[in-house]
């Protein structure tokens, strides 16, 4: 996209003072931020609407355990693993969130590397990042299969609150159905890259556009923001 | 002022012509069908929105009928009445408002009035219609499924939404509508995302965000709060129809039903009403602020007279669409929430009448001495004024604890927002269609019609819901099937039911006019050429009329002014466009 190299639009005047400089920032000429691509603006405006429905299942979930008159199961409990005789509280969260974050790390490394058009090591670790989310998801779908073989349902439980079950389906799977699409968009992304098709600005199949390589950095932005949510979700729902 | 003239783009050379690329249509199909350009989708979301709306506006007959002459229908049963509410109130405020709003209005005037060739995604553009004709077409679905349509009102609340005693609750209605609503949020993501960043990056030269016409300001932020609240719709919607379908209590207590004990406990009614009402009130301003800025363009065009205080106006659409976020519990005085909270909620809504008052007043002083020309879209610009001013003063009272809680769920509620949120903007739809269909066309609409279609619409929604506000301070209750022999109910009040439900027929009919006029008129309709309001803004500027693909032709508009320059002194014409460049009499009457 040739307009997201637009880099000369004018500040005509110098910024004025205080509060009505970043009013005058904010409502220049012909874009509000200077060198900022379109789509990399639509992905963080996205996300800003994202945060709202993340935001409202985690207070829906609170209200609903700080309301309850049952008592809440401990999640320390319910979450724990024997392994080789050792009962480990929380051990698969944990390893799962190790994973999500370790994934946010190589996607950080492809993005760099994306800066520099690297294509092969670009690619490599976006798929490298689409196997850990794919991990992840896995690991995921274990620990649901585990509860539902104890007879957690989404409407009942054997330990306390039917609330339980009900918000850790819903809200592990919204959360689940995030990665998976990042899942999937990593690797067709990284199917294009590999491709050369930000190096010869081959045209997108549905939108014709030609691509280029901001796109890494606009996937990137996404996957932290599921990883960042999952560090939320970690907190209120598996820690509190 | 406002840097109408000033000289920071004197020097700027023709704007280099941006490589977006356009995607261009090959057939048939991806030229009228599965388009990607803004203006097509546009036409395809209004023709939409008001072809469910047709629906709305026969089921508010059928209510009509019922409510005047209870008794005389017998084809409408209470169930039926209620499947008819709730239809009506959803279709109108989300089918036909919003899509018509946001994804009509927007579509068409956001790239055109900002100078873009189209909007930033187009593909994306594209699909956003058509998730939203999903979720049309599941909503209609729902009449035809058994049970037919969800009974519980627009507001859905828990837990009667999904009891057998509701109808559609412990069938497919319920199931539909919420799977519809999730439809239709996921499409409306997909175009306002569109909208915000076209508006915030794809401006063309000079358009500084505070030279945007009012139209942009208040489609633009609308679009925003629809972004912010329309998360808290869904996530409600998804918790309900896991509560339906999967047997969850996430708003679902302890019940029983038929003398049976239900497998529901724990949940709390309270926490859907908290987060649809932080969706509800915020969606009352995303079909209001667009109207605000639209008729603020009708104003100024048609009196041709700068609007007055512009940047007043600007903020004052800021202000309000952040305040509306903190009114929601309004909605609840009666729900037993704390009562501070009623008292937190109370002092916030009054204070957002503030900065609407003062759009009210600056539109009352744009035409202050003005060239009022009394053309059908300033006509339905004043009504608009009348109505939003009578339904705002009505918001005064309702925002009020002590004076809700006696008028909550009575007809004089419905009367309040029918003629802030109902009347009113559907006064400025139909003003902005009289004013741009030239464009959209390039045919006028025929003006006598347009004049009849006018008077009968607005008078007759007078007499649909002036009346009401007494039928309802008498204590004649909302969504009731039949009041049947009520003895604090006067019979002056059955006669005044009869009298509304007439007039409601009679407004009704008039839009067959209305949508008669449109289609003749694509024919028949005299030649509109260019530019036939004298206009200021870009979208009447462009080469041709309706405008091509791409909307400008190789060179994008610079824009060296705001977009209410009327009546300059010393200007050849009385408007100047903003993309006519500080020569001539503009260096004079700056040096003079
Ligand atoms: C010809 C015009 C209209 C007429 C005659 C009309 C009439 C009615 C009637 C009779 C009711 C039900 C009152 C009750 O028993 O509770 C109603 C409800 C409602 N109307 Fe309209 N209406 C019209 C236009 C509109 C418009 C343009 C809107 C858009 C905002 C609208 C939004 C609603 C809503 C939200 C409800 C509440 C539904 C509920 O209680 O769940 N109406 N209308
Ligand atoms: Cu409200």
């Amino acid at each position: 996209m040739a307009e997201t190299a637009l880099t000369n639009t004018v500040v005509p005047h110098p910024r004025p003072p205080g509060w009505q400089g970043i009013v005058a920032d904010w409502s220049s000429d012909q874009r509000a931020f200077k060198n900022v691509p379109w789509g990399k603006a639509m992905m963080w405006i996205f996300l800003l609407s994202d945060t709202f429905i993340f935001g409202c299942f985690l207070l829906a979930y609170m209200t609903a355990r700080m309301s309850t008159t049952v008592p809440w199961p401990n999640p320390s409990e319910v979450f724990a693993l024997e392994i080789a005789g050792h009962h480990i509280p929380l051990i698969l969260i944990a390893i799962m969130t190790f994973v999500l974050i370790s994934s946010s790390g190589t996607m950080a490394m492809a993005v760099n590397f994306g800066y520099r058009r690297d294509r092969v090591k670009t690619a490599i670790l976006m798929l490298v990042t689409a196997v850990l989310g794919a991990a992840f998801v896995g690991m995921q779908a274990f620990e649901w299969t585990k509860l539902i073989m104890e007879g957690v349902r989404p409407w009942e439980n054997p330990w306390g609150a039917a609330q339980f079950g009900s918000s850790f389906f819903m809200i592990t799977g919204f959360h689940g159905t995030h990665v998976t699409f990042g899942v999937i968009f990593l690797i067709i992304i990284a199917r294009k890259v590999w491709r050369g098709d930000f190096d010869h600005g081959r045209r997108g199949f549905f939108t014709s556009r030609r691509g280029n390589y901001e796109v890494v950095e606009i996937m990137g932005l996404y996957w932290h923001f599921v990883d960042l949510v999952w560090v939320f979700i970690f907190a209120f729902f598996y820690l509190w | 002022m406002v840097d109408v003239l000033s000289d920071t783009n004197t020097g700027i050379t023709p704007a280099e012509v941006v490589d977006v690329e356009l995607y261009h249509p090959k057939s048939w199909w991806t030229t009228y069908i599965f388009s990607q350009d803004a203006k097509v989708i546009a036409i395809q979301y209004a023709l939409t929105a008001m072809a469910i709306g047709m629906v709305a506006l026969v089921l508010s007959w059928l209510m009509r009928l019922q409510l005047g002459f209870p008794g005389t229908f017998s084809f409408i049963d209470p169930s039926q009445y209620l499947q008819f509410i709730t239809m009506h109130g959803m279709i109108m405020v989300i089918y036909l408002l919003t899509a018509l709003f946001l994804g009509g209005f927007g579509n068409y005037l956001i790239p055109l009035m900002v100078g873009a060739r189209d909007m930033v995604f187009p593909y994306v553009n594209m699909l956003s219609y058509w998730i939203y004709l999903l979720a049309v077409v599941v909503l209609v679905a729902t009449f035809f499924v058994p049970g037919g349509p969800t009974g519980a009102g627009w507001t859905l609340y828990p837990p009667q939404a999904i009891l057998s005693g509701t109808p559609g609750g412990n069938e497919w209605g319920i199931i539909l509508m919420l799977a519809s609503l999730i439809l239709f949020i996921i499409g409306f993501t997909m175009g306002g995302l569109n909208y915000v960043v076209t508006v915030l990056q794809a401006r063309t030269r000079g358009m500084t965000l505070m030279r945007m016409p009012l139209t942009v300001w208040g489609i633009f932020t609308a679009t925003v709060m629809a972004l912010l609240a329309f998360p808290a719709l869904f996530v409600a919607a998804v918790m309900m129809l896991l509560d339906r379908a999967l047997g969850t209590s996430f708003f679902m207590p302890t019940l029983q039903e038929m003398g049976q004990l239900m497998k529901y406990g724990g949940g709390s009614p309270l926490l859907f009403q908290h987060l649809f009402w932080f969706f509800g009130h915020p969606e009352v301003y995303i079909v209001a602020l667009p109207a605000f800025g639209i008729v603020s363009d009708l104003i100024s065009t048609h009196a041709r007279k700068n609007i007055f205080g512009y940047r007043m106006m600007v903020w004052a659409i800021v202000a309000i669409g952040a305040l509306s976020f903190v009114v929601w519990a309004h909605h609840m005085y009666v729900s037993g929430m704390h009562p501070q909270f009623g008292f937190f909620f109370a002092t916030t809504t009054l204070i957002i009448a503030i900065p609407t008052a003062i759009k009210v007043y600056n539109w009352v002083l744009t035409l202050w001495r003005g060239d009022i020309h009394l053309t059908v879209p300033m006509l339905f610009a004043l009504a608009f004024i009348v109505t939003f001013v009578n339904g705002g003063l009505t918001g005064l009272f309702l925002g009020n604890v002590v004076v809700d809680v006696p008028l909550s769920d009575t007809m004089f509620v419905v009367a309040h927002f029918h003629m802030v949120m109902g009347v009113a903007p559907i006064m400025v739809v139909f003003g902005a269609i009289y004013h741009w269909y030239p464009k959209i066309t390039g045919r006028m609409l025929n003006d006598g019609l347009g004049k009849f279609h006018f008077w009968v619409t607005f008078l007759g929604a007078y007499a649909v819901f002036f009346p009401m506000h007494y039928v309802g301070l008498q204590g004649m209750p909302r969504r009731y099937h039949d009041i049947g022999e009520t003895s604090f109910i006067p019979a002056s009040a059955h006669d005044l039911n009869a009298f509304i439900s007439v007039a409601a027929l009679i407004v009704g009919a008039a839009q067959l006019v209305f949508v008669f006029n449109l289609a003749w008129s694509l024919f028949k309709g005299k030649e509109a050429g260019g530019n036939p309001w004298g206009a200021t803004t870009l979208e009447w500027q462009t080469p041709q009329t309706p405008p091509a693909h791409g909307n400008w032709g190789k060179e994008l508009p610079i824009v060296y002014r705001w977009a209410y320059d009327y009546s300059v002194p010393g200007a050849p014409r009385d408007f100047v466009p903003q993309n006519e460049p500080p020569g001539g009499f503009a260096v004079q009457g700056a040096r003079a």
